[in-house]
């Protein structure tokens, strides 16, 4: 099993109830989809988080990445809603 | 000679002028210098503030990525973008770009092109707070904002 850094941001941080957490990765989780399948199931929060699964973004290590992206490797994964700076 | 980008994200102000400065300081080949900046808007009165999130070092590294593209594709002399975080007011500076070129065309084109990617892919998140103390919840991300990305990709 591995570890990885799960960092959130906007309103999935304020619905999980932290910016940041660290995951032991259960075997079977390979990619970005696997993963939000996987905090799914870790309670409430997470869920109402990551209800939408289709407008939730990823970064890997600061790097956009789309569902599909394997996270093996990753030491940090970013998950937030779609970006409105500027 | 590689282009110089300067990128910043930052709590405090910028300023405008100095930053014009900075970047055509001791040089003679630019022709052209375009500024955008973007401020917090009031919404007819009912808003106090935005409150800006960003995802420290991912924000730096994906600004600076736009600018280097942009720097390439539009041949840019020099490419400045500021970003602010944390609370800002109706009537304050939330975000600044500045471009330099030879000709004017590839400067507009160059601000024009780094706006559109940045409200799009760096990472940062606006709340509002309203005039009666509530928060306003989070802004939505606009179709409108897509759109103009994807231009880009056509042309």
């Amino acid at each position: 099993m591995s570890t990885v850094n799960l960092v959130y941001f906007s309103w999935v941080r304020e619905r999980i109830g932290k910016g940041e957490e660290t995951l032991d990765v259960p075997a079977g989780v390979v990619t970005i989809a696997d993963l939000l399948t996987h905090l799914k199931t870790l309670g409430e929060e997470y869920e109402a988080a990551l209800e939408h699964e289709n407008v939730i973004r990823a970064a890997i290590n600061q790097e956009h990445v789309d569902h599909r992206e394997p996270i093996a490797g990753a030491r940090e994964i970013a998950l937030f809603p779609p970006m409105t700076g500027g | 000679m590689r282009t110089p980008v300067t990128v910043r994200v930052q709590r405090e102000d910028f300023d405008l002028n100095g930053e014009v400065a900075k970047l055509s300081a001791g040089r003679t080949d630019i022709g052209a210098v375009v500024t955008f900046s973007g401020l917090c808007r009031d919404e007819a009165g009912t808003l106090a503030a935005l409150e800006l999130e960003h995802y420290p070092g991912m924000a730096e590294a994906e600004i600076e990525r736009i600018c280097r593209e942009a720097a390439a594709r539009f041949s840019l002399q020099a490419a400045t973008a500021i970003h602010r975080y944390g609370k800002v007011k109706p009537g304050e500076n939330i975000v600044l770009v500045v471009t330099a070129s030879r000709h004017r065309q590839a400067a507009f084109d160059g601000a024009n092109f780094i706006m559109d990617f940045l409200k799009t892919s760096a990472p940062f998140w606006k709340k509002e707070h309203l005039g009666d103390g509530t928060s306003g919840g989070w802004v939505s991300a606009k179709d409108a904002d897509d759109t103009a990305r994807e231009r880009w990709s056509t042309k």
